[in-house]
């Protein structure tokens, strides 16, 4: 009870009468009683310089001394030269999660693929795993350096928002900054530790590493989605309950979601590195190796892509069961149109990968037999690609929207609806699943001697679980909301027990199989190379475009009904310069990223040596100082 | 549909099938079809925003299906190549590249010499409703109340057919002229403004809106809207002026009686 209590009290919807209640500084702000102001010095100690550095970009430009002084004793807001606080704010905070998304995503799968190689005793596995570990060491200090440039312009440019934070959040920043330093310590000691501990401790650093990520992401998460959701604060704002202020309404979606949307991210960027290390290679060998490397990136992207949608839904839910303003404005509202953008890059992203894997076909000799099927497979992707981007309410102009009868038209209208959408996604994540199955066997012939009717019992499973998924999506046509709501259940079980129960199948089926040839690693062409770096990039713009809809639906709000934003900034920007601002970010990512490639390629490049003019000229001149000796 | 339409693309394909054409002509006339069933197939037309996304994506898988094997997409090389170089071609070859920039000159005179139209905006059709509204001097709360009657669906059946019908009486007074006989928004003096009023036998109105939030917007109409939404401009006129609390609890009951909808209850949290 006390929370929906606390929500209405607490209304979050004071928008249509925010003047009458401004936010009172006096109230909220525990400063000089609060006890734990020295909670952050540990961070502050560590990073000073990146204080320095924004604290000399901050200074107003051209202030009056009085003025300076003026704002300097009780500022709400300190300006940003020339882009502005918000935009400043905003490239970092993203860049920064773009980051920690992959320093949280690399060890999960460098863990996997070690364990992969400890229980199969295949050495590659190992090594692969160890070429992943070795990205990790420099982008964990770039994370570490962007966060706390992250806090430090956040008390700068929002002392206001950065102190109310505090006052609810300050017991956190203990265990996170304790959680911090461990990472530290399990990160670099798996990464130095690489094969010099028993497989098994090793292994048990990677589990802790992954445990102790994880729970820093937790924190994290708690202080950004108490922002969007607030909760466990009384009428003024006052924090009555830590636990429920972390455990607000979106803590768990968001830490779910983004657990698996940052291992898609970071296999994505791994799978990037390979293509972008298989189109310089320079031997056979070499190139086998990063096709093979490419391929497992891209494969653990696809699979955390595939239960995303349902997390992302799961998500949505609960903004909509908090509150049905921030929902609408989310889905119905004026965000709705960044899920049409969203729809398509997400769209682009399966697209992308089903083209990765039949292409990745051309190189499994026996896998011509399946090419017959993609024509069927693509008709699937692009006729749920166009369902899902389908927008809900169209831009239209009024000769359009008269002859439509309004903004919704009778034909597309239907397809605009959750229902189509659900339906869509998971026909589409079913169509990727089948790609990767014959991808899977292309080289195999089973032997078994029901092969035919294990055969014959996927094609059912996926027939049926087809059959299913429409019909509960043409179902949920004629009933109520919040039933058609609840059908996205079984709908997404349906596809689950498919996909768990073909597996299955598969795997015994294909036990001993045959083979009827190789797997040519390295004779891919390089078009599925670029490929993945389309995906790489899809997925990063994708997080930051997700990444501005989670920040920007609070709309006027730094804390949703709770701390109004009141800076020049509190406006929602259009949709085109929310676009460059994210396309901009994502280029300093790529850019940063491969400063970062290139700084863990260092390592294996061969010691320097004088260059061969070098050297005689070196010899040379040791030879004319000889020359010159000589003589005394 | 335009069944004319869509019989002419199918004849049009399957004629050339006969061609044997290679995939790159297939993949262009399918391209074509496409558009023209987008375009001229569906009644109403297609919005160009949607129009121009959809062949987009077409496009794209278009440009999937011609490289996705090497055989293919030798095909589509040597066909780029033959056509531009193979004597054969030298009739198709000029035509396009003479037509090529002919339809884009094209276009643009139809662009220019159209007729203005106000610039295409993407208008959000529900903003986030308030908390709290003031109704007559009464503090009305958004999140937690419902409409009172609502109950007497199961409780007391007669009660409740008797605020229906009410409601019908409001409708036909006061709604019918804007929303319509039907309630799909067509009524007499619809076509008259824009936006056109809302069509209530649309899944994505009322179906899926709480009663309250149709409460909040019959009693405060356009005017009502919140600065969010701005700009705004539409004829919905704010109803608490006219009409009683009751009469509007119970025309919303009317609208779901005679749509055939349900409204969207309340979510719950876990
Ligand atoms: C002058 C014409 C006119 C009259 C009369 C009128 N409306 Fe409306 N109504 C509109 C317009 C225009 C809209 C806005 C449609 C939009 O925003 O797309 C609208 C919107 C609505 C909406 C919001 C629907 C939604 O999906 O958010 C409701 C509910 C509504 N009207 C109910 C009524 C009721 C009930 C009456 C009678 C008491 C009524 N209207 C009378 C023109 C009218
Ligand atoms: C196929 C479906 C989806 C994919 C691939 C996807 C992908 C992503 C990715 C990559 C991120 C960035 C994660 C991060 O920053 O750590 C993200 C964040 C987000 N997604 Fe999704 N998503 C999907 C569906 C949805 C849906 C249906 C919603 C509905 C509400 C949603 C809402 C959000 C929000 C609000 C965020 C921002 C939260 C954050 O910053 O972590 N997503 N999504």
């Amino acid at each position: 009870m006390p929370e929906t209590r606390l929500r209405k009290l607490f209304n979050p919807w004071k928008s249509s009468s925010v003047n009458e209640r401004p936010w009172e500084p006096t109230e909220l702000r525990p400063r000089n009683r609060h006890p734990f102001r020295l909670c952050y010095l540990p961070i502050c100690a560590a990073i000073l310089l990146a204080v320095a550095i924004v604290g000399i970009l901050a200074l107003p430009a051209g202030a009056s001394p009085q003025e300076a002084l003026q704002d300097a004793a009780n500022p709400d807001y300190r300006p940003f030269p020339i882009v502005g606080s918000r935009v400043a704010m905003w490239v970092v905070a993203q860049l920064h999660l773009m980051f920690a998304a992959f320093v949280l995503a690399v060890p999960m799968f460098a863990l996997i693929i070690e364990i992969i190689g400890y229980v199969t005793k295949d050495k590659r596995y190992d090594d692969l795993a160890y070429e992943f570990t070795k990205l990790l060491s420099v982008s964990f200090s770039f994370t570490a350096t962007l966060g706390a440039m992250l806090t430090f312009m956040l008390f700068i440019l929002y002392p206001r928002v950065a102190t109310y934070m505090v006052s609810i959040f300050s017991w956190t920043f203990f265990p996170y900054v304790f959680l911090f330093f461990l990472e530290a310590l399990f990160l670099y000691s798996y990464y130095y530790g690489w094969g010099k501990f028993s497989p098994k401790v090793h292994l048990a650093l990677g589990v802790c590493l992954n445990i102790v990520g994880t729970a820093i992401m937790f924190i994290a998460d708690a202080w950004l989605t108490f922002m969007n959701t607030p909760n466990g604060i009384s009428e003024t704002g006052a924090l009555v309950s830590l636990p429920d202020a972390i455990n607000n309404f979106i803590w768990m979606p968001i830490n779910i979601h983004r657990l698996i949307a940052n291992m898609a991210f970071g296999g994505s960027i791994a799978a990037a590195y390979g293509a972008y290390k298989f189109l310089g290679a320079k031997t056979e060998e070499e190139k086998a190796h990063y096709d093979w490397m490419g391929y497992i990136g891209n494969f653990i992207a696809i699979s955390a892509l595939l239960p995303l949608p349902f997390a992302g839904y799961y998500l949505g839910k609960e903004i909509y069961a908090y509150s049905q303003s921030l929902g609408i404005t989310l889905m119905g509202g004026t965000f709705s149109w960044l899920f049409i953008i969203q729809a398509i890059l997400i769209g682009n992203l399966f697209l992308a990968a089903n083209y990765y894997l039949w292409v990745s076909m051309e190189r499994i000799e026996g896998a011509e037999r399946f090419r017959r099927f993609i024509k069927y497979l693509l008709a699937s992707v692009t006729i749920t690609f166009i369902v899902w981007a389908t927008p809900h309410s169209l831009v239209a102009t009024v000769e359009e929207a008269r002859q439509m009868g309004g903004a919704h038209h009778p034909m597309l209208g239907v397809l605009g609806v959750m229902s189509a959408k659900n339906t869509a996604v998971n026909v589409m994540i079913l169509t990727t699943y089948i790609s990767f199955l014959l991808y899977r066997r292309g080289n195999k012939e089973a032997i078994v001697p029901w092969a035919k009717t294990g055969n014959r019992v996927q094609f059912a499973i996926f027939a049926v679980t087809i059959l299913f998924v429409i019909f509960l999506g043409v179902y949920g046509y004629f009933v109520e909301a919040r039933v058609r709501i609840a059908l996205s259940v079984p709908q997404v079980l349906a596809v689950l027990t498919a996909m768990i129960s073909v597996t299955a199948i598969d795997i015994f089926m294909f036990k001993n199989a045959k083979k009827t040839g190789e797997i040519k690693w390295g004779q891919m062409p390089d078009r599925a190379q670029y490929a993945l770096f389309f995906i790489a990039l899809t997925f990063a713009w994708t997080m930051g475009l997700m990444g501005y809809v989670r920040a920007g639906m609070r709309q006027h709000w730094h804390v949703f009904g709770v701390l109004q934003d009141t800076s020049p900034d509190a406006f929602t920007p259009t949709l085109g310069f929310a676009s460059n601002v994210i396309s901009v970010t994502v280029l300093i990512f790529f850019l940063f990223i491969s400063i970062v490639f290139w700084l863990s390629g260092l390592s294996g490049k061969k010691p320097w040596e004088p260059k061969a003019v070098d050297a005689v000229r070196s010899a040379e001149s040791v030879g004319t100082e000889r020359a010159v000796e000589a003589p005394e | 549909m335009n069944i004319v339409v869509l019989l002419a693309i199918a004849a049009g394909l399957i004629a050339l099938r006969f061609l044997k054409p290679n995939s790159l002509a297939w993949s262009s006339a399918t391209w074509v079809a496409v558009y023209v069933f987008l375009r001229y197939g569906v009644v109403p037309p297609v919005p160009a925003s949607v129009l121009t996304m959809f062949m987009f994506i077409i496009t794209l898988s278009l440009a999937v299906y011609l490289t996705t094997t090497e055989d293919r997409l030798k095909e589509v090389s040597n066909a780029f190549v033959s056509f531009f170089t193979d004597k054969k071609y030298t009739i198709p070859l000029v035509v396009a590249l003479i037509g090529l920039p002919f339809i884009v000159a094209f276009r643009v005179y139809q662009n220019l010499t159209q007729l203005p139209d106000p610039p295409v905006v993407g208008r959000t059709i529900h903003p986030p409703p308030p908390a709290t509204i003031t109704f007559k001097g009464r503090q009305v709360d958004l999140v937690d109340e419902d409409n009172p009657y609502r109950e007497l669906e199961t409780s007391d059946p007669t009660a409740f057919a008797e605020h229906v019908s009410n409601g019908r009486l409001v409708y036909y007074q006061n709604c019918v002229k804007c929303h319509g006989d039907n309630m799909v928004g067509d009524g007499l003096f619809a076509r008259g403004f824009n936006p056109i009023p809302a069509n209530f036998q649309d899944p994505t109105t009322i179906a899926m809106l709480q009663e309250s939030y149709l409460f909040w917007r019959i009693a405060k109409g356009a005017p009502g809207l919140p600065v969010e939404s701005t700009p705004w401009s539409s004829a919905m006129p704010a109803w608490e002026t006219f009409l009683s609390e009751e009469d509007i609890w119970d025309v919303i009951l009317f609208m779901y009686d005679f749509t055939d909808q349900r409204p969207r209850a309340k979510e719950v949290h876990e």
